[in-house]
């Protein structure tokens, strides 16, 4: 990388030009990072401030309901977290649906990448049909299946079950949380066979060649040459589609809103009635605090897993 | 930092020294044709399988209210535009008007912000670059839901609840650290020779950035404001506690459609059916950009 | 040297400000759409969608005709999100609404705090209104130092709706007041899973404002409190658990199906269809019930009051209604949306345009005197205003309590309070916990809440 710094003068470096050079490269590092000023203030100020004054508010008790009794108290809004079984129970739903819903679109999405990175007529169309899900708009996709698919008695699932003699289910209250996933995997599904069908087809052909020319079965190819290869694909898959998962509000606020009782309440979704229903400030903040903390442990370790991949792509 | 070329030069003459061996390969499996023909048959079947939810919405949405809520289902049923026309002349139309000025707003400040920032960190990169990327992706994981209260404090202490203004400025907010990582992704694999060239030129940041870099990535552009616009579309949760009657989207319209008492399946499909029109289509022509857009880069 | 890096610093800085200012100007430009055109006005009404209210939607254009300078936009949600932005906005000072609805649980607690505008200076000022035509209890509950902040849309007690035919078929009589006793046994004779028949409709959908209410109704008849005179939590007392386990075994045993997640919509959907023998809700279902567009059950059913256990009475109190947020920068135009909605002459307009049983009920005694309503109404409107006169704490309630309200508790918390609890109680409908595991989490729930007025202290 050049830069526009001239031919070093061949003179002695008096106090004077070591200050001079000193400012230029404050003047360079600063015009290098004049760029990014604009999009990182814009982040910080729509980002960081928020979850500034949600720290602020975790200290407080404050009740929108109750104007008069704001006060601070330090960490008892915390310490009422601990025993709240509802929260425990919540961010159990969250893990649960995070990993259920990542863990079976990410099989599923590796099946119908591996079918789909072979030539056969119409491969276009598959693909085209098979990533639609993925581009619905979530909220229409979510009461597609609380409605037209899980209805109780006009639903086409109840009806598809009834053709084998299956007893009607009552889906979105009997199996909450089943439900909500299905909704999610079928969402999800075609994003994991996107990002792993572009894995298998940047495979290098004549290794895989190289492998069954030297008597491989598929199974084994598969094993020893295509798994490993696809393992920057998968990880990248999991932690993007953790990321986008988590934070899962929509389908849940239109399935089941959380229920029955709170039986399928994830913690977005439980904090948000702590704050827009219970009006409890302080409490759905500390919520939200824990809910970050836990959050940067965890996207700690998977972002490093993230930059590790990138860079070893990178410097490939 | 110039990255790109080597591999691919050296992936292609290894390709070209085996294209004997390929011949071999191909011809080997004597189980062949039928496996395949087998394989491309459940391979569609599964595919219309993902794809039969949608395609019950669609005909739904073509459906009489009393229809669409049938036991059993009804598949045979003479189509209506009926659903179709209600919306067209309901009040649906400011809430998509909405979200085409929240998605067009905000794709277009997504973009002023994050070019010059994505070039600050690839092509003259400042000193702590990696640090500045893991900041921005780490907001994206920061629970949108514990900063919604503030954020809704402070709208409303500045009159700022149910303006259009106010979800724009957050759909930048989130959908900025994507754009840049793509855009970084992008200017990362303009060949360095031509940016040495053009620095030699004297040609200023602007004029390199505008006459050199700009047409270069201007795919990679294109494909960051489709990722933009998606999310952006499609979002939910600051609409739905942010607006109210002016501000409203089309994803509010759809909660809107479901609230009446009676029968509202039809209707409720054809709002679907719409609203979900734009980022269908833009998806379906756009394929490998979104998959990159997804990926924030990561896979190109 | 310095002098280029100066000059490249200013340009960045250029293309920065070129990068703000286009950023503004689209904001500004976007900016324009949302205020209002020139010499109109536009106020925003947040409605809760019920039928009642839909109707006055579809009737805005008469409202257009007496007021072409008043531009009005609705925002319609189901019951619990309407109450939750409504809340959230009032509370907030958030401003987005000119009118909102909200009920008498709300009204005395938000005119306290000054949330919302004094109406007495407006309904003087409107000839016709006839504000003393209001039903006098439901006036009282809208009131804040004597004076109204809300004008009732329509309101309500609770009651039982039962097929008369099925019973004279089967052989039962139902009694003007039945006891809880006598409706599990109505239910089991009726009940016929096998035809999609159940015995009882009864809410179970979480929500206070849903299955919470009438669930308080039958704690309150079986003696049971939910905090004693020294604000004791009493959720898991002898009563209170007894009177949640008939109801929620009732409901498990002879209930519609999806009974957790059935609200006043769902159930009123289910006894319409034919699908249920008996229906125990609030009395404002008579506008869809009797409704011959919406119902198939017209004129072969029956009213019961409340069911009652240890009380004379049951049943409770509640009204939709209209009042504005003292945050509206509208406010005369507000009044004249809500005079529209409440005026005598709305009534008419209900009835020439949609149908007399559309009206809506409870809120004017001279409702019931309007001649095509006195034809229609004839079984209802006495079981109707009865339950209304007896909604007191004194009539339907064995001990003395701290707090007001029937099927609420008039405190600021009790929104959420009893959203968590009829969670709780969902989830035991649901078969998902025992109703004891249920109400003794629902303990500690009103414990903290307790604590804030005093007990344990």
């Amino acid at each position: 990388m050049t830069t526009t710094t001239p031919a070093r003068p061949p003179k002695t470096q008096s106090a004077e030009e070591l200050r001079a050079r000193k400012a230029a490269a404050r003047a360079e590092g600063w015009r290098r990072r004049a760029p990014l000023l604009p999009a990182l203030i814009f982040v910080i100020v729509c980002t960081q401030i928020p979850f500034l004054l949600t720290i602020w508010y975790s200290l407080r008790s404050r009740n929108l309901l109750r104007p008069e009794g704001e006060q601070f108290v330090g960490l008892s809004n915390f310490a009422d977290i601990f025993v709240d079984s509802t929260f425990r129970s919540a961010a159990l739903n969250s893990v649960l649906i995070t990993f259920g819903c990542v863990f079976a679109a990410l099989i599923l999405g590796l099946g119908l990448a591996l079918l789909l990175d072979r030539p056969f007529a119409g491969r276009g169309v598959v693909r085209t049909l098979l990533i639609t899900p993925f581009l619905i708009m979530p909220v229409a996709g979510a009461m597609l299946w609380s409605i037209s698919m899980f209805n109780p008695s006009y639903g086409l699932v109840n009806w598809m079950i009834g053709l084998v003699g299956i007893p009607p289910v009552d889906w979105t209250s009997q199996y909450p949380l089943f439900s909500i996933v299905v909704a999610l995997v079928w969402q999800w599904t075609p994003f994991m066979m996107l990002l792993l069908l572009a894995g298998l087809q940047s495979q290098q052909r004549d290794v895989l060649e190289a492998a069954s020319m030297d008597g491989a079965s598929t199974w084994d190819t598969f094993r020893f040459v295509t798994v490993p290869h696809l393992r920057f694909y998968i990880e990248l898959s999991v932690l993007l589609g953790v990321i986008y998962v988590v934070n899962t509000f929509d389908h849940i606020y239109l399935m089941t809103a959380g229920g029955p009782g709170t039986a399928s309440a994830n913690l977005p979704f439980y904090i948000y009635q702590r704050a827009f229903l219970g009006f409890d400030i302080g409490q759905s903040a500390a919520m939200g605090v824990l809910t970050v903390i836990a959050t940067i442990i965890i996207s700690l370790l998977a972002l490093r897993l993230i930059f590790r991949g990138l860079n070893a792509k990178e410097q490939s | 930092m110039n990255v790109a070329a080597p591999p691919e030069t050296a992936s292609a003459t290894v390709h070209t020294a085996q294209a004997p061996r390929v011949k071999k390969v191909t011809t080997r499996p004597p189980k062949g044709p039928r496996r395949s023909s087998l394989l491309t048959t459940f391979t569609w079947v599964v595919a219309l399988l993902f794809f039969a939810p949608v395609a019950w919405m669609v005909l739904t949405s073509f459906k009489q209210e009393s229809a669409a809520a049938s036991s059993p289902p009804s598949f045979f049923f003479e189509p209506t535009f009926d659903q179709y026309r209600n919306i067209l002349s309901s009040d649906a139309g400011p809430y998509f008007l909405n979200s085409v000025i929240a998605t067009a707003g905000s794709t277009l400040l997504v973009l002023l912000l994050a070019v010059p920032a994505a070039y600050a960190l690839s092509i003259r990169p400042i000193k702590r670059t990696q640090d500045a990327l893991f900041f921005f992706i780490s907001t994206k994981m920061l629970p949108i839901v514990a900063v919604i209260m503030p954020i809704y404090v402070i709208a409303g202490q500045i009159r700022m609840l149910d303006n259009i203004l106010t979800l724009i400025i957050l759909y930048t907010a989130m959908n900025l650290p994507i754009a840049i990582w793509m855009m970084r992704s992008f200017f990362l694999e303009v060949p360095g020779e031509v940016l040495e060239a053009a620095s030699i030129d004297g040609a200023s940041l602007v004029g390199t950035m505008r006459r050199v870099l700009i047409p270069m990535v201007a795919p990679g552009i294109a494909a960051t404001a489709l990722i933009c616009v998606i999310f952006a579309w499609n979002e939910f949760f600051f609409a739905l506690n942010l607006t109210a009657a002016n501000a409203a989207t089309a994803p509010i319209y759809l909660m809107s459609t479901m609230t009446s008492e009676g029968l509202f399946l039809a209707q409720l499909s054809a709002a679907s059916v719409l609203a979900s029109l734009p980022v269908v289509l833009a998806g379906w022509f756009a394929q490998k950009q979104l998959v990159r857009g997804l990926s924030m880069g990561a896979v190109k | 040297m310095t002098g280029i890096s100066h000059r490249m610093s200013r340009r960045s800085l250029l293309t920065t400000g070129f990068g703000a200012a286009a950023g503004a100007a689209a904001l500004s430009l976007t900016g324009c759409g949302t205020t209002g055109r020139g010499g109109r006005e536009q106020i925003v009404v947040a409605i809760v969608s019920n039928p009642q209210m839909q109707d006055a939607m579809s009737l805005i254009s008469d409202f257009h005709r007496q007021h072409p300078n008043i531009d009005v936009r609705f925002v319609s949600l189901p019951e619990n999100e309407a109450r939750a932005k409504i809340t959230a906005s009032v509370a907030s000072g958030g401003g987005e609404f000119d009118v909102v609805m909200i009920s008498n649980y709300e009204t005395p607690i938000w005119a306290e705090r000054g949330w919302l505008a004094d109406l007495e200076p407006y309904i003087g000022e409107t000839s016709g209104y006839d504000d003393d035509d209001f039903i006098p209890t439901i006036r009282e509950a809208l009131s804040y130092d004597g004076r109204q902040h809300a004008v009732p849309f329509y309101g309500e007690s609770s009651f039982l709706v039962y097929r008369e035919d099925l019973f004279i078929e089967a052989g039962l009589e139902m009694p003007q007041q039945p006891s809880w006793d006598q409706i599990r046994e109505f239910a089991a004779e009726l009940h016929n899973p096998a035809q999609g028949f159940s015995g009882i409709a009864l809410r179970g959908l979480a929500g206070w404002g849903e299955n919470l209410a009438p669930i308080n109704t039958v704690i309150n008849t079986f003696g049971g409190q939910w905090f004693n005179t020294d604000w004791e939590p009493m959720l898991n007392s002898t009563e209170v658990v007894e009177a949640v386990s008939t109801y929620v075994d009732t409901l498990r045993t002879w209930g519609q199906p999806g009974a957790a997640t059935s609200g006043y919509g769902e159930c009123m959907t289910h006894f319409n269809q034919g699908n249920a023998a008996m229906w125990y809700d609030a009395s404002a279902m008579v506008s869809g019930i009797e409704d011959p567009r919406s119902s198939t059950v017209v004129g072969s059913t029956n009213y019961a009051l409340a069911p009652v256990m240890e009380t004379d009475y049951s049943g409770w109190l509640y009204a939709w209604s209209l009042a504005i947020p003292e945050t509206s920068q509208h406010k005369q135009a507000a009044w004249d949306f809500i005079t529209w909605m409440t005026h005598p002459d709305y009534f008419q307009l209900v009835g020439n345009e949609i149908s007399w049983e559309a009206l809506p009920p409870g809120s004017r005694q001279s409702t019931y005197d309007i001649p095509e309503y006195a034809d229609i109404s004839g079984h209802y409107a006495e079981p109707t205003l009865t339950s209304m006169e007896n909604a007191t704490q004194q009539n339907s309630m064995v001990h003395e309590v701290p707090y007001d309200g029937l099927q609420f508790v008039a405190i600021p918390e009790f929104q959420d309070l009893g959203t968590r609890v009829g969670q709780q109680l969902s989830a035991a409908i649901a078969g998902q916990q025992t109703v004891e595991e249920a109400l003794d989490q629902s303990q500690r729930f009103a414990e903290s809440v307790a604590r804030t007025y005093g007990w344990g202290n």
